[in-house]
Parts: structure tokens; C-alpha cells; sequence
């Protein structure tokens, strides 16, 4: 490939001196020195460099998330990390054990006087254009609510995208850390069966699905197309690239989010929630909500938490347009008022703390969608939780 | 430049090294470094602008040539190659608009023909008109410096640009209202600009070699260098794609060390401090006093390695061709004092600026035998770095930011003149020495890095701030 004269001349120098051994070698130890084996270099180069790409399978087991920066060099985040936006200084992933591990709650020791509570729930609970002091979290810890001799402190496992699949998930994996109670506050659009694997996190963490399926005896099939099925090829370094980095991503994050408290973008403006609404009744298709939603991943997530009150959390009644055949862009009449009586009728069976909180909100105290609460929307929700902590203590 | 700019450069480079020799090597830069001007230009709101700025700067390219060579070498079979080369890839881009569903080397699709055609027709005339007048009035070359002055200050002036933007909106049916100061964003132009002036000033001392048109214009848009330099001199440039190259290994190990370094200084380094580096929106968000500082830190190394780390991609590239590019960077961080960091940081443009400005002014003030030293000195300092701050945006920021340097170079001085008065023998205690190395690099480091507080923002009340923040204030 180049123009050897220099290499040449260098041969024909030393072939004049090679009549003996040593002579051979010093011959080839200046050939070394002059030019350097550059095809040599680039080989090693691409043999290391796919050696480590393929090496990185082993380290498939190894749970690379859980090693972070987060509850020790920064301080925890009061909310797994989401969010793309870059003055969000946030970012969304799909390992578990990184959103754990840059969590509060995994870096909190539960002190003696400590009642912990869990939030669980959907981006209404995560907190949507609100922050953090002004979530729902962050304002039942702001009344120091006292339960069962103890102070209640609430953490929020909130997370947006709206499955109850998703939402057990996290759940299952907060059981670790020594939970007095949960909240689960959910709404209708987490219900539907076909929903629960719409997430991208329950997609892209398919052996964590399988796990809680064989668990709690899910009907949910393991094999279901929209799980993400990763080949060994998925495994190199090369497709595992962008998971790498994120998580290097959330770890310098963490410096931005101690500098400045900020984990979620705010703009200067958006747009309300529709209240004029189309003329559709339409819900997923369905006539019916009988056999349609996934009572069986409630019934899981109910189970497993300690002293778990069910919260069916707040939606906007619309009075615009159509009004009277939905209640907002997310639900028409017929099906909101068909799974607010299949809620009932499934808490009262299992006797299940419950709490119809559906509209203790009025229309002014949403902020971008039909369940995201502004700061004063969320003040009546918790004051309206405060009480059922307190109460469900005393029972 | 992106990594797929930088991969491409680098795949052409390797391509003109191995196969190319003598003044096929030199036409084939050329040819290369014309695309560029136009590969590398971004879009503009201002429809076809990516086509005319680049455009344009090949016609100064050809002005300045013409008005510092001597007419006999005009119709040279060398020169006439070159004028064709490089009007024709111009034509060639252009007619690419008949030729090809998306644009080839430009960011949208080129102007029509006859448009294009009209422009050079105008420019060939006035070019030649001024070249022949430069043979009559020696002031054109100072006219040409200050035609390229005005273009800096336009571009560099926010306010100067968006009158800019208004009135050449006109031309494209572009509303007055969506005009921006940013519309004009003449990629290289500042490089491009200084090497034409350092091109002229040399021929009016009469210092500059006669240099052939491809020579000429490799030198002024050498593709590795176009967008952040470092600025070379013409005499040192034209002698390396002079000289017979032959890239040998050796030199592809050097120079793909050198790109290695680079890509991982710019692409890892100082793309990842950029995330937590000082902003205009940082500078209001961060709480507290330690991370203002942190935050400070790291925009002091994120620009370094940025900078730097364009600085050795360049270098790598060029050095496949056969050119060795002049440093920029030597360790500037660890320097005892100002002086000394400013010898070490874009060294190209603190010599371009010593050479067509600072030695020139201060022998003018010589002059005046009743201006006294210290303030000869303080008023070269200052002067020369307000216009280094200036280069880089007329703003208020930036005026800040040279202030601050050229101050500080003046104290530097007046205190290293005290010290070597007041204690001569300061320099026989070597442990002492030591210390006061140590306290000057640290002294040194922050009073750079607190100079960037202007630098990184765009308005004096944020850098306000930003130092109430950094001192509990």
C-alpha cells in the first residue's frame, strides 16, 4: 500500500550485511525501528477492539446499573430518572437497577422513627410540570404526617407511561426496602390487557416480566412479541452502546441534579387539557370492560406490598364540548363509570383499603392532561391520602 | 466538523498521501479544500446562502491572490489550472442542482444556473478591475484588509448581523420579522480572514514569496484547518506541499496517533464535560457556591479539550498530506503566569495578533517619546486583548473578557518587573522557587478560568451572577 523507498532502501542497506545471524537479527531490529509495523498496529487495534466487543457478553449477568454515583457522591433523586429534554438533566433508560440505585430510596437508611410509604403510580404520581416539593410525595412529606407512632416519610416510584404491568414491576422490586406501606394510585388507562406491555420499560426488561408472571401467576403470556427478545448479538458492546452511555449519562446527570435540584424541564408554557372533546365513545375498541382488563396484575401488586391502600387518583370532568359523552380525552362515560363500579366491586371482595378519589379535582387544577394535577390539585389529593395513612394506622 | 466530516477528511487525506505526487498532490488539496468550503458550510435560513458565503470566499481567495502576485505569473499554465480548477468545481456544484435529486456537497440545493452565472460574471469584473487597480494605487491591499475587517465586524456583531440578515432577506423573499443575528453564519470566515490579512500585510512589507494560485489558495482553505484553525503563514505552509512526500508508515502511525488523541479529547472528553459545563441556563440554576465553581471547572476543560482536541485532528489530517501544521496548544494550564499561558494557548492566533498587531502598535507608541513605559505597556496589553476578544463576538461579554486578560497581563508584568528589582536573588532558593512555580500555576489557573465567566455567557448581568455565586456574595 506505500511507497516502500525508504523501506527499500533500507532493505538493500542491510541484505549487504546478511551473512550471519546476528547480522540478520540487527538487520531486523533496525527494519523494526525505522518502520513501524503499521499493518501490525491496526490489526492488534481491530482484534482488541473485537475481542471487547464480544467479551461484553459475559458481562450480560452482571448488573452493571446498580453501580452508581447517585446516594454518594450525588444525592438520590426523589424520582426515577425520565425525560430527554437537555435542560431536563434527566434521561430515560430501561435498566432497573440504574433507576433504583440513583433513587433516594435505595440510599436511605430507614431510621427507627421512619413509616415508609411508597408511591406508586403513573406520571400524575411521577409529577408531570411539577417539582419535586410540589408532587404529591413531596407535599405528604412536607405535613410530617405522624402514623403509627412513627413519621411518615413517602417516596414516589412514580413512573410515566400508564401499565400496570410496569407498575408492579417496580413495585416488586421496591419490596426490598423495608416498605411499611404502598399507595397504589391508578386510573382506568392502566387497566386494559392489551396495554400492560406497552411500556417501554416492561418491553425492554422482558426476564424481570417473566420472572413476576411465574411469581404471581399472571395470565400474561412470557412470549408475547412485544417483549424485547435480545439475541447474543444484542448483547455485544456495539448493540449495547446506547445503554452504556445512557447510563454514564444518568451518572453525570446526577452532578447536575445535586448543582441544581432540577430534574425535569419546565416550559414557559403548554398547552391545558382538552375539555372540548370529540363526539367518540370509543375505548380500545371495547363494548365492554368485562374480561378486558388485567385484574389479575392488581390483584399481584395488592398482594405483595404491605398494608397497600388502592387510590383510583383523580381525573378531569370535562363540561366543553361532548362533555356528556366523555369525561375527558382519555375516557368516554359509559367505560370510566363501568371500572369505577368493577374497582369497587374488586376492592369490597377483597376487602381492600380503597379510596374512589376520582373527582376531588375540579377542571382549572389540571395542567396538561386529564390526570396531571397542578401543585393545588395536589395538595387536595393529599390531604385526602393524609387522612387514609392515619387512618388505615389505627386499624 | 462532525465525526462523518472528520472520517471522510480523513479517508481523502490518506487517498492524496498514498497516491498523489508534486503538483498533483497540490491541485488535488485544492480541489478538496474547495469542497470542503461548501461541504462544511451549514444550512442558513437565508435560502441559497450556503451556497453564495462559500462562494464568496473563493473569490476573495482569487482577489487577495491577484492583487499580491505579480501580473506576469497571472496566465502561468499552473495559475490558468488553478483558476480553472477552481471555477469550475464551482460551476460543477451548481449545475449538481440539474443533476442530482439532492444536493451533493452543499447544504441545500444550489441556486440556478443563470444566477450563479450573473454573480461570477459581476465578481470576475470587479476582481480584475481591482486587480489591475492594485497596480496602480498600493492602498488597494490596505482596502482589501479593511473590506475583510468589515466583513469580521458584521459577522461578529449581533446587531450589525441582524441589520445584515434584514436587508439580505430582501433578495430571498424572507421576512423582515424571522430575521436572526445567526442567519449568517459564514463558516471559516474568521481563519479564512486572518490568513488573507496576514497574506497582505506580508506583501505590503514586502515578506511574502511569490506563491502560485493552487499554493495560494490550499494554504488560505486547507481543509484539515478551515474551521478552527490553527493559523498557519503562508511561507511555511507552501513549503511543505512543496517539498516530495511520500507518506510513509511512520508518518500514518504519527499522524493517526495524533487524530486518536484528538477524536478522543474533543468526542469524549470535552463533549461529556459540555454536559455539565457553565451555560447561560446553568448560570442561574446552580444553588450553591461549591458547584458554581465545579461547574466553572468544567467549561475551563471543556474548551480546552474542545479546542484542543480540533487542534490535533487537524494536525493528523494534515500531517497525511505532508504538512505539518504549526501547534496551537502547550499545556496552557500549568503555566506560572499569564504571559506564559497566553504562549501557550491558540498560540497561532496570540502570534498572528503579536505580529500584525501588538509589534506594530507599540513601535508606533515609541514614537511619541513622552508616553511613559507603563503605560505603553498597559495600553498594548489591553488593546491587543480587547481585539482578541473581539475576534471572537462584538459583545459586551466579550470586551469583558478581553479586558480582563489584558489587565491581567499588565499586572503580571509591572509585579514580575517589582519582583526581579526587589529581589534579584529569589531564583538561587530553588524550594522557594518551587512554591511560588506551584502558587503561580494555581494563581494562573483560576484567574483564566474566572476570565471564562465572560467568555462562556452571553450577558454581563449573568456573569454578575456567576461571581456573586462562585464568592458567597
Amino acid at each position: 500500500m506505500f511507497v516502500p523507498l525508504a523501506v527499500e532502501a533500507s532493505i538493500s542497506n542491510s541484505t549487504r550485511a546478511l551473512s550471519t545471524p546476528t547480522a540478520l537479527l540487527s538487520a531486523y531490529s533496525v527494519m523494526e525501528q525505522n518502520n513501524p509495523r503499521l499493518f501490525a498496529v491496526l490489526l492488534k487495534a481491530i482484534l482488541l477492539i473485537a475481542l471487547f466487543n464480544f467479551a461484553f457478553i459475559l458481562l450480560n449477568e452482571v448488573p452493571l446499573g446498580k453501580f452508581s454515583l447517585y446516594n454518594g457522591l450525588f444525592p438520590g433523586r426523589e424520582r426515577l430518572p425520565f425525560g430527554d429534554h437537555p435542560q431536563a438533566y434527566n434521561i430515560n433508560l430501561f435498566d432497573l437497577d440504574a433507576m433504583f440505585a440513583s433513587h433516594v430510596l435505595t440510599g436511605t437508611p430507614k431510621g427507627p422513627d421512619e413509616y415508609r410509604v411508597l408511591l406508586i403510580g403513573d406520571s400524575s404520581v411521577w409529577g408531570t410540570l411539577l417539582r419535586p416539593e410540589e408532587t404529591l410525595a413531596g407535599q405528604l412529606n412536607s405535613k410530617a404526617i405522624p402514623a403509627c407512632g412513627k413519621t411518615v416519610h413517602v417516596y414516589n416510584l412514580g413512573y410515566p407511561y400508564i401499565s400496570l404491568m410496569q407498575e408492579l414491576m417496580i413495585l416488586d422490586e421496591a419490596l426490598k426496602y423495608q416498605l411499611d406501606m404502598v399507595i397504589w394510585l391508578i386510573t382506568l388507562e392502566s387497566l386494559p390487557s392489551d396495554k400492560q406491555f406497552g411500556s417501554p420499560l416492561v418491553a425492554n426488561n422482558p426476564e424481570r416480566v417473566r420472572e413476576l408472571i411465574v411469581k404471581y401467576g399472571l395470565e400474561a403470556d412470557p412470549n408475547d412479541e412485544a417483549l424485547v427478545h435480545a439475541s447474543k448479538w444484542d448483547q455485544t458492546f456495539v448493540s449495547r452502546r446506547r445503554a452504556v452511555a445512557d447510563l454514564l449519562r444518568l451518572q453525570i446527570y446526577g452532578a447536575l441534579w445535586a448543582a441544581t435540584g432540577i430534574d425535569q424541564y419546565y416550559p414557559d408554557t403548554y398547552e391545558r387539557a382538552q375539555i372540548d372533546l370529540e363526539a367518540s365513545d370509543d375505548f380500545h375498541k371495547l363494548k365492554s370492560l368485562q374480561n378486558a382488563l388485567a385484574w389479575d396484575v392488581l390483584d399481584a401488586g395488592m398482594s405483595a406490598g404491605p398494608n397497600t391502600i388502592l387510590v383510583n387518583e383523580p381525573i378531569l370532568v370535562s363540561n366543553g364540548l361532548n362533555s356528556d359523552i366523555r369525561y375527558n380525552f382519555f375516557y368516554p362515560r359509559w367505560a370510566y363509570d363501568e371500572y369505577r363500579v368493577l374497582l369497587s366491586e374488586f376492592a369490597a371482595q377483597r376487602n381492600l383499603p380503597y379510596l374512589d378519589l376520582w373527582d376531588i379535582a375540579p377542571i382549572e387544577e389540571f395542567t396538561n392532561s386529564g390526570v396531571h394535577l397542578t401543585p393545588t390539585g395536589e395538595a387536595l389529593l393529599a390531604d385526602e391520602i393524609s387522612g387514609a395513612i392515619q387512618t388505615a394506622c389505627k386499624k | 466538523m462532525g465525526l462523518i466530516e472528520i472520517g471522510i477528511s480523513i479517508l481523502a487525506a490518506l487517498l492524496v498521501g498514498v497516491l498523489t505526487r508534486g503538483m498533483l498532490r497540490v491541485y488535488l488539496l485544492l480541489a478538496l479544500s474547495v469542497l470542503a468550503v461548501y461541504w462544511f458550510q451549514p444550512v442558513l435560513p437565508l435560502r441559497s446562502f450556503d451556497f453564495w458565503l462559500p462562494s464568496l470566499s473563493l473569490a476573495l481567495v482569487i482577489l487577495v491572490w491577484l492583487i499580491t502576485s505579480q501580473p506576469e505569473s497571472w496566465r502561468s499554465r499552473e495559475n490558468l489550472y488553478g483558476l480553472l480548477l477552481i471555477v469550475g468545481l464551482m460551476t460543477v456544484l451548481d449545475l449538481s442542482r440539474y443533476l442530482f435529486p439532492v444536493p451533493l456537497f452543499t447544504a441545500t440545493v444550489p441556486p440556478h444556473f443563470i444566477l450563479f452565472f450573473v454573480f461570477s460574471i459581476v465578481l470576475a469584473v470587479l476582481i480584475l478591475f481591482m486587480a489591475r487597480l492594485s497596480r496602480i494605487y498600493k492602498r488597494i491591499l490596505s482596502l482589501v484588509i479593511i473590506l475583510l475587517i468589515l466583513i469580521l465586524v458584521v459577522l461578529k456583531s449581533p446587531v450589525l448581523s441582524l441589520q445584515a440578515s434584514i436587508f439580505l432577506g430582501k433578495f430571498t423573499n424572507r421576512s423582515a420579522e424571522n430575521a436572526s443575528a445567526s442567519d449568517l453564519r459564514w463558516l471559516g470566515f474568521s481563519y479564512i480572514a486572518f490568513r488573507l490579512i496576514h497574506v497582505l500585510r506580508d506583501r505590503q512589507t514586502g515578506r511574502l514569496p511569490e506563491l502560485t494560485l493552487p499554493e495560494f489558495a490550499t494554504y488560505v482553505l486547507f481543509f484539515p484547518s478551515l474551521s478552527a484553525g490553527p493559523i498557519d503563514r503562508a511561507e511555511r505552509f507552501v513549503q511543505d506541499i512543496q517539498r516530495d512526500f511520500v507518506l510513509t508508515q511512520e508518518e500514518t502511525l504519527l499522524g493517526g496517533q495524533r487524530l486518536a488523541i484528538g477524536l478522543f479529547k474533543k468526542f469524549v472528553i470535552a463533549d461529556t464535560l459540555a454536559l455539565l459545563a457553565l451555560n447561560d441556563v446553568l448560570a442561574t440554576q446552580v444553588r450553591t457556591t461549591g458547584w458554581m465553581w465545579i461547574v466553572l471547572y468544567a467549561y475551563s476543560f471543556q474548551i480546552y479539550f474542545d479546542f484542543s482536541g480540533y487542534t490535533d485532528i487537524a494536525i493528523g489530517i494534515a500531517r497525511l498530506v505532508g504538512v505539518k501544521l504549526p501547534e496551537n496548544f502547550s499545556a496552557p494550564y500549568i503555566k506560572p503566569n499569564l504571559t506564559q499561558f497566553w504562549n501557550g494557548w491558540h498560540m497561532t492566533l496570540t502570534q498572528w495578533f503579536r505580529a500584525n498587531f501588538f509589534n506594530p502598535f507599540n513601535r508606533w507608541m515609541r514614537g511619541y517619546k513622552n508616553i511613559p513605559t507603563w503605560f505603553m505597556i498597559l495600553l498594548g496589553q489591553l488593546a491587543t486583548m480587547l481585539l482578541i476578544g473581539l475576534w471572537h463576538g462584538i459583545t459586551w461579554n466579550f470586551v469583558l473578557w478581553g479586558a480582563w486578560h489584558g489587565i491581567g497581563l499588565f499586572l503580571q508584568n509591572r509585579w514580575s518587573d517589582f519582583v526581579r528589582v526587589r529581589f534579584p536573588h529569589l531564583g538561587q532558593n530553588t524550594r522557594l522557587q518551587s512554591v511560588l512555580q506551584f502558587s503561580g500555576v494555581l494563581l494562573t489557573f483560576h484567574f483564566v478560568a474566572l476570565g471564562w465567566v465572560f467568555f462562556a455567557l452571553s450577558e454581563p448581568s449573568l456573569s454578575q451572577t456567576v461571581f456573586r455565586k462562585l464568592f458567597g456574595i
